[in-house]
């Protein structure tokens, strides 16, 4: 890219009629800053091995809203690459986006759908609908498949608020762009399998804010717990997952403290019981009952 | 068969009529407050905007032809978002984009046939108010560093004029506001008046202690509560007896007929 870049060219770019997307802008006049736009023509036929890979996030409805939790480990290969890694992200006041797999391509994705959603507000006047974002997404994971079929595979967990139902909404995605709505709870990434059978048993309706975090923390915990690419709350370094939470009033996430103070008691749980919380075996009448 | 023009004379041509298109639109007018930049523009329309959000701490103001501006406007926040994305969100300055507007419009003056009929400002609210940026750019892409307030349109020379008797540094939002609308409304002390309502105003600020994006409309009740706590005393010049008005101060609209 020449120093000209911002010059006569680019101005009559911004100039010309277009859409609101900002994605469609920069593909037209910069496609090698879409994500993964340089890894694809640099690569070969595979991508490196052990690049830093982003790993567990669950996400469930409440009854204010929806909540977003992630760990905070990033593993390349079997070191782990970072400790305080974050990813949960806001996309904006009423929606939030978690991203599983090569951190690399998934940071500058987040890093692009929050300014898509940002670009398209300031020219409309208005927010993109709840569905409209989860497109746009869906657009997004589809234009890396070409990269995933390479091995650098991207997959994000959506949540927001809808405003016109006024509830909170999850969707989540595979590398060819399937878009597909979760109700009541779900998890992506290397540790889902474990977190997905926790909340499940964890999981009620209409949760108060309390124990939804307290799900959401228990998921991670059990997901780290049997996935060695998911960290758990490290409480001698004070780093605790990331939760995020969308609700009427817009997005908000917990201070490190708040997290901290429920990866406590979660800890102190497990330390009476390792394997958390009893669930009833039958709740109506059962054989004998 | 083609005639000769000479270039000064194309280009004063051009001038006039931007200048003529410009004049037959309203004021507006960008001003500091004690916490920010406050913009506004008289504007009947909800929908068609005179003010707009650039990026996090960069907004544009607008008069002239709106087809030209919103071009300007599309063309200003793609130039920011891009800048943004490539570098990073610290590096979108008010400065860079006020000289890249200067240039589209110097171009376009010079080289089509029909000038832009508008003038633009692009503001910039600073960590303080010493470092906030106001700059203003006409319709031949001349740019012009301002400070504490400016007046587009026009009648911005008249504008001016109620703005430097009344500006003070450090106004709060409410008399920021009333010395604003005072000059609009042309209350230059003649008693002559044409008083301004909420429903008529599109205000909206960039406010400096809000984080990432600091720019906010102020319509609805917020706007009524300012206006009204901007109207009684306060827009008045320092010196001037308020008995001058007759009736009730609280009633403005009293001796709106001529």
């Amino acid at each position: 890219m020449g120093s000209d870049f911002f010059g006569g060219q680019f101005s009559a770019a911004c100039m010309s009629a277009g859409t609101s997307s900002f994605a469609d802008f920069l593909s037209s006049v910069a496609p090698e800053l879409l994500p993964g736009g340089g890894a694809q023509a640099a690569a070969g036929p595979a991508a490196p091995r052990d690049l830093p890979h982003a790993t567990t996030i669950v996400a469930l409805a409440f009854d204010e809203g929806v909540m977003m939790a992630g760990d905070r480990r990033s593993t390349a290969g079997s070191m782990i690459a970072q400790r305080d890694i974050e990813k949960v992200f806001r996309s904006d006041e009423f929606s939030c986006l978690g991203i599983a797999g090569v951190a690399g391509i998934g940071l500058e994705l987040v890093r692009l759908f929050q300014l898509e959603l940002e670009h398209y507000e300031k020219l409309e006047g208005r927010t993109l609908s709840l569905e409209g974002k989860a497109n746009r997404l869906a657009a997004f994971v589809r234009g890396n498949l070409s990269g995933a079929m390479q091995g650098l595979v991207v997959v994000p967990l959506f949540a927001g608020f809808d405003e016109d139902s006024g509830r909170g909404r999850i969707f989540s995605y595979d590398v060819a762009g399937g878009r597909y709505e979760e109700h009541k709870f779900h998890s992506i990434g290397s540790g889902s399998v474990f977190a997905k059978s926790s909340l499940k048993k964890l999981y009620r309706d209409d949760m108060p804010v309390r124990d939804a975090v307290l799900a959401c923390m228990h998921a991670l915990y059990d997901a780290a717990d049997d996935d060695s690419a998911t960290g758990g709350p490290d409480m001698t370094r004070r780093i605790y997952p990331v939760v995020a939470m969308v609700g009427a009033d817009g997005f908000q996430r917990l201070s490190d403290a708040e997290a901290g103070e429920y990866a406590g008691a979660v800890v102190d749980e497990r330390m009476r019981a390792p394997g958390g919380p009893v669930a009833p075996l039958l709740t109506g009448g059962g054989p004998n009952g | 068969m083609p005639f000769y023009v000479s270039p000064e004379q194309s280009m004063k041509d051009k001038a006039d009529y931007a200048r003529k298109g410009i004049a037959r639109g309203r004021n507006s007018v960008v001003i500091q407050y004690d916490a920010g930049i406050l913009f506004v523009a008289p504007n009947p329309s909800r929908a068609l905007h005179k003010v707009s959000e650039i990026y996090d701490r960069i907004a544009f103001a607008a008069v002239g032809r709106y087809n030209e501006y919103e071009n300007l406007r599309i063309a200003g926040v793609r130039y920011a978002d891009m800048r943004g994305y490539q570098y990073d969100r610290t590096d979108v300055t008010a400065r860079s984009l006020a000289n890249w507007y200067a240039q589209l419009l110097g171009t376009i003056f010079t080289d089509s046939p029909k000038p832009y009929e508008v003038e633009i400002v692009v503001a910039e609210v600073g960590a303080a108010p010493d470092t906030d940026q106001i700059y203003r750019i006409t319709f031949d892409g001349s740019v012009a560093d301002e400070h504490g307030f400016v007046a587009m349109g026009g009648q911005a020379d008249q504008v001016t004029a109620v703005l430097k008797e009344r500006y003070a540094e450090g106004l709060p939002l409410a008399s920021a506001l009333g010395v604003a609308i005072a000059a609009l409304s042309g209350q230059d002390g003649n008693g002559e008046r044409a008083e301004i309502g909420a429903s008529q105003l599109e205000v909206a600020v960039l406010a400096r202690d809000r984080v990432h994006r600091t720019f906010r409309r102020v319509g609805g009740s917020r706007l009524e509560n300012l206006l009204a706590e901007a109207r009684p005393g306060q827009v008045r010049p320092v010196g001037e007896p308020p008995a001058a008005e007759p009736g009730t101060p609280t009633g403005p609209d009293g001796d709106a007929t001529p």
